[in-house]
Order: C-alpha cells, then structure tokens, then sequence
C-alpha cells in the first residue's frame, strides 16, 4: 500500500504542489536530452548510409575528446587543436573503411556489428595508450553559469549545448537535402546496388559517412567532456544513446532528436520524482525500460522506416 | 589417413543417429574427457586449476549459454551478465535459506529461477528482432543489476554488497564450495556440471527443439508458416540459454570467486561473453569451449609476454594495450574467419580426412 501511494499519489501531489520546480527538471531533462541526440545523431547518419550499427560511435566520442584535449595539452591553441582533431577524425573514417569495411562486404548485418564492438575496443584502448586515463578537463571558455527565465534556472552551458545540436542538425538536414553528396549519400542508403549503377562511388561515400559521424562524435565529445570530464566513463554515454535510437528509429534523424528528448526528460522525471519509490538510481536503467515498453508497441520506433517482411 | 570413416558401416538406425557417429570422434571425446578429469588435476598445481581453468569451464558455460540463444536461436542478446547475476544470487539465496538442501539441488534450481527470469526478459523478442532485441536486452542487464544491487535482501543484509558462498558439500564432508574447498575438488565438480551440461546442448541443437531455433533463425516467417511456434521456440530458447547462464554465475560466485558482488557481472562480462560466441563460433558447441579458453588466456598472455621478452610497462598501459590487441584480433578474427575457430577445425578435419594423399 505504502509502495502504491509512493508510486501513484505522492509524485503528483509533489507535482502539482511544486509546478516550478517540475518545470525545471523537465527542462533539465530536454537539456540533458539533447546531449543524448548528440551521440545517437553518429549512429544515425552511419546506419542509413551503409546499414552498419556503429558500436564504435560512443569509442569514436572519446577518441575525438581525448585528442583535443592531449593536444590542447600540448599547447597548441585551439582552433589549431580542433582542425587537428578534425584530420585525425577524417583519417580514422578512411582508415576504417579501407581496412574494415571494404573487407567485409557482403557480410551478415551481426558480423559487421560485432566489427564495430572490435573497434570500439581497440579505439578505446589506443585512446588511453596515447593521451593516458587521467581524467582530463576540457575547458573551451564555454560559459557554465546558471540563468533564471521568469523563475526557472537554467544553466548556461546546457542551452550552449542545445543551440550548437540545433545547429548542427540544421546543417546536417541542408547537407543531406541539397548538396550533391548529401543525395549521394541518402541514394547509398536507399539502395547500394541501385546507387552503384548510377555511378555513386560506394567507398568514398563510406569514408564521408565516417567521417561525418566522426564529427559529430567530435561535437559530442566536447559537449560531454566539458560537462563530465574527458574519461573513460564518455563510452558509457555512448549505451544512453541507444534507447534513444530504439525509440525513434535507427534511419530517422528527427527521430534520434525526439527520442532524446523524450528519453532525457523522462529519465529526470523518473529519477526525481518516482525514484524514492524504487530505492533511488533508477537513472541507470529507466531509459531502456521505457524503451522496451514503446517497442512492444511500436516495433519500429517512432519515426523508422516500416519493416516490411517477405518470405 | 588418421580421420576417416570409410569402412564405419552403419547397421542400425541408432547407429546411424549417434552424436558421435565416427569412431576417432569418439576416441577423440574419450581421450579429452580423461585428460580433464583425471590428468589436469593430477598435473595442474593450484595457480593453474583455480585461477585458468575455473575461469575457464565457468566461461565456457556461460558461453555456450549465449551461444544456444545467439547462435542456434538468432536471438542476440546482450543481457548475459545479468543473467548470470540472477543465477549467482539466486543460489546464494537458497544455499543460505536451506542449508541441508545438497548445493546440486541448488543450483539446479538456481539455473530454474534464472530461466523464468529469461522468459520474463524474452517476451520483447515476439515483437521486435535484430538490433532493436540486443538494445532491449540492455535493459534485462541494466535492470537487474540495480536490483542486486540496491535491495540489500538479496545479499541478505550485508554491508559490502558482497556475497560469499556458505561451503557445501556434495556428499559427506567433501566440500566442493567455500574458500576451505580444494581446488581440485572445485575443479571436479564444475566440470562434471559443464560436460554434462554440454553434453545435452549437443543433444538438444539435434533434437526438434534445436532444428526449431535454427528455423527461427534462419527465417521466422518462413518458420512460423512451416508450422514452428515462434512463441514456443524463442521463449523455449531464452528459458534454456538463461538456464545455463544462471549455473554459470551460480559457479562464478560459489566455485570461482566464493564470494561475488553484482558488479561483477556488469555489461563488459555480456559482451566478453558475446566475443568468446565470435571468437570461437556462432552456432557450435565446440566453438563455445574454444572461444572461452581463448578470451581467458590471451589477457594471461599479454600481460605476461612484456616481461617475458624483458619489457617493463607498467600495468596501466599493458591493460590499455589488451583492450587495442583485443579488438584489433576481434576484427581480424570476423575478416579471416567469420564463422569462428570452430570452422578452423572444421576446415583442420577435411584436411585430415585427405592426408597425405590430397586427392
């Protein structure tokens, strides 16, 4: 009985009495949300245009952390560090192309993905093998002070980082829509044997989709690492990505957005005013609970593709 | 020469549906048994009973676990930790609560629980497939690790979160759990436990059963128009790959460890698990007990092969340098040999069913 008004009177009455307090985290939690978008953004964009699910994007995350930060350590300024850390990104798209897509073609999806969970481990470890596992503190003069908005306090640094994955999914969409390689690329998800035929060089079109995630895997990196500190616990962020995924779709860059959305607010919600009745840390598993829940509902997520089966 | 059936003529239809139907097989089987349960505790000192080969038939349990769901069920999951947790505290929790109970029983019983967990988590698989499933499963991990973790119940109240196993015997004053247990003894009894239990993975990947998860994996459509239950058969699958999941963990924390805290089955076991699967081959029971002696003793090696060649690392790059040969060999591995070492031994058998005369 004590379980039952913990779990159905108490949250609400809490609510209800406290409306400011619930607006704040839930705008905590979009925030928060939008850091998820991030990360699942990479999978997304390398799931569409080559059909592999990227269980190196959360190694990718830190990888591209870890380098700007080693060589900001360095001294190097910057804007010299960031172009740096851009080229290293770019060489690691090719590089994985050329040595582990382009040989395994053809290949069973499962093969490729465990491919991918061979490279984060080895990303992971050549990170930390060059830069150390001392945790790093990544400091770009992003400011981190907290703002009121007629009685809500916001802090600085969560709407820089809301304003920079709006920007950048912007960019991504006119990328996507408009220019040549973005129909390139959406050609190449559509079908590889069809863009084959019409002269759409595949590999190349790979080493792009790399890269491109490589960046945004860069963008989340900086995010992260500023807010956390660059460590090894960034690939764990990486795992809250894919509840996102799941819940809007792995071919849905709108999706991955929403999906955060939903996920960081209704881990913070959860955590905040439901988790007292559960023992408390229920952060660390609600957002693939809830999941699992939409799937049996909605097996394709929210905005995927439908699947369509044949015998 | 040495491998080959010409001459083996079959004369009854049992003989013809045996497991093992060519005699070096058997003689192979039968030389390899004798070997583990009367040479390597005989040979073997401590050190390597307790710290390779407990690991070892404890891995290759859980491995062979997985593989019955991923490989012959094409379920993929990457819930084993957590499944093997369920297992670990669900024979803690009987051995504690009936202490004349015989630990057999209870781990039996333990695997049980763990396999009526694995339905619970498996339900999702009727509805969703592929990545979308090995996500979901994520969730059976996450989820029951927190619980362990955080109702100190399931540790009975202890402060650490740790458990430790109570001893037990099997019979008599032969203790087989518990620190004051012998190495050899521990090492008997989780070896009778994994080859009987391999044992009847072989029987049960021939039966109906098996050639229902095979159907399912290779179509589920096509499958469920043939007339296979695809309700019946992937929760038949999680219900019997959690079962040996959960005796995999309930040896982990009474056999290997003695005591255990649910940390320990986090998501990096799953997918160490997942990589001896690859590694060793998805869909055979062999390649279970391959990939497993391979994921525990190249970390043995690396570790050690610095110092062999006069190198001195420190520990933290050597463990940093583990995780990059680790992948680089996963990679290498899926390019060379997709389908694992076992089809190295595949390929070694027709080769010797040739030599030394290849035509």
């Amino acid at each position: 009985m004590e379980f039952l008004t913990a779990i159905f009177v108490t949250p609400f009455v809490e609510i209800v009495s406290y409306p400011i307090f619930f607006f704040e985290v839930v705008i905590g939690g979009l925030l928060a949300g939008v850091m998820y978008s991030l990360v699942a953004l990479g999978f997304v964009l390398i799931f569409k245009a080559s059909g592999v699910f990227n269980f190196a994007q959360g190694a990718m995350v830190l990888f591209a952390a870890l380098t700007l930060v080693g060589l900001m350590e360095h001294g190097l300024p910057w804007w010299l560090a960031l172009l740096l850390t851009i080229a290293v990104m770019v060489l690691l798209a090719i590089t994985v192309e050329k040595v582990v897509l382009r040989k395994l073609v053809n290949q069973e999806a499962i093969i490729l993905f465990m491919a991918t969970i061979g490279l984060s481990y080895f990303l992971d470890g050549f990170g930390q093998t060059i830069w150390g596992s001392d945790v790093k503190v990544l400091d770009l003069g992003i400011p981190s002070a907290p703002l009121e908005f007629g009685g809500i306090l916001v802090n600085e640094f969560d709407i820089v980082a809301a304003v920079s994955a709006g920007s950048l999914v912007a960019v991504l969409a006119v990328f996507f829509q408009k220019t040549r390689i973005g129909r390139a690329l959406r050609a190449v998800a559509d079908d590889h044997q069809a863009a084959l035929s019409v002269g759409i060089p595949l590999k190349t079109i790979w080493a792009i989709v790399w890269s491109v995630a490589g960046l945004v895997g860069l963008v989340a990196g900086i995010m992260w690492g500023t807010k956390l500190g660059v460590q090894f616990t960034l690939t764990l962020v990486a795992l809250k990505a894919l509840p996102v995924l799941i819940l809007g779709g792995f071919t849905s860059i709108p999706g991955a957005i929403i999906g955060g959305l939903i996920i960081g607010m209704g881990e913070k919600v959860a955590e905040v005013f439901w988790g007292a009745a559960f023992g408390g840390a229920i952060e660390d598993w609600f957002a693939y609970m809830l999941a699992l829940v939409f799937l049996l509902f909605r097996p394709q997520g929210l905005f995927g593709d439908k699947i369509i089966e044949r015998v | 020469m040495l491998y080959r059936e010409a001459g083996q003529f079959k004369s009854s239809y049992d003989e013809d549906q045996a497991i093992f139907p060519i005699l070096q097989d058997r003689i192979m089987l039968a030389i390899v048994l004798i070997v583990a349960f009367v040479a390597v505790p005989l040979l073997f000192n401590e050190y390597w009973l307790s710290t390779i080969m407990l690991p070892f038939l404890v891995f290759s349990l859980a491995a062979l676990g997985l593989n019955l769901l991923t490989g012959y069920a094409g379920q993929l999951s990457l819930g084993t930790g957590g499944f093997m947790a369920t297992g670990a505290f669900a024979a803690y929790k009987l051995a504690v609560a009936f202490p004349e109970m015989n630990i057999i029983i209870v781990f039996l019983l333990s695997g049980v629980i763990t396999a009526g967990v694995g339905v619970l988590f498996g339900i999702p698989s009727l509805r969703i497939k592929g990545f979308y499933l090995a996500v979901a499963t994520l969730a059976s991990q996450f989820f029951l690790i927190w619980m362990f973790n955080k109702f100190p119940w399931f540790t009975n109240y202890s402060s650490s979160g740790v458990i430790s196993a109570p001893p037990r015997a099997v019979f008599g004053d032969y203790f087989v759990t518990g620190s004051s247990a012998s190495p050899q003894a521990k090492y008997l009894f989780a070896l009778a436990f994994v080859a009987l239990l391999a044992l009847a993975a072989k029987n049960i990947v021939r039966s109906h059963i098996g050639r229902g998860w095979m159907a399912i994996r290779d179509m589920d459509i096509a499958a469920e128009i043939i007339g296979i239950k695809p309700l019946q058969t992937k929760l038949g699958a999680f219900a019997v790959s959690s079962f040996y999941c959960g005796i995999s963990g309930a040896l982990w924390a009474f056999i290997y460890t003695s005591s255990v805290e649910a940390l320990a089955f986090d998501i990096t076991r799953s997918f160490q698990i997942l990589f001896m699967v690859i590694i060793g081959g998805l869909g055979s029971v062999l390649g279970s007990f391959l990939g497993a002696a391979f994921i525990v003793l190249l970390p043995i090696l690396l570790s050690n092969a610095p110092t062999m060649v006069g190198l001195n690392i420190s520990v933290d790059l050597i463990s940093h340098m583990e995780f990059m040969i680790m992948g680089a060999l996963i990679i290498f591995f899926l390019i060379v040999e997709p389908h694992g070492l076992a089809r190295l031994w595949q390929v070694a058998k027709e080769k010797l069913r040739l030599w030394p005369f290849p035509y």
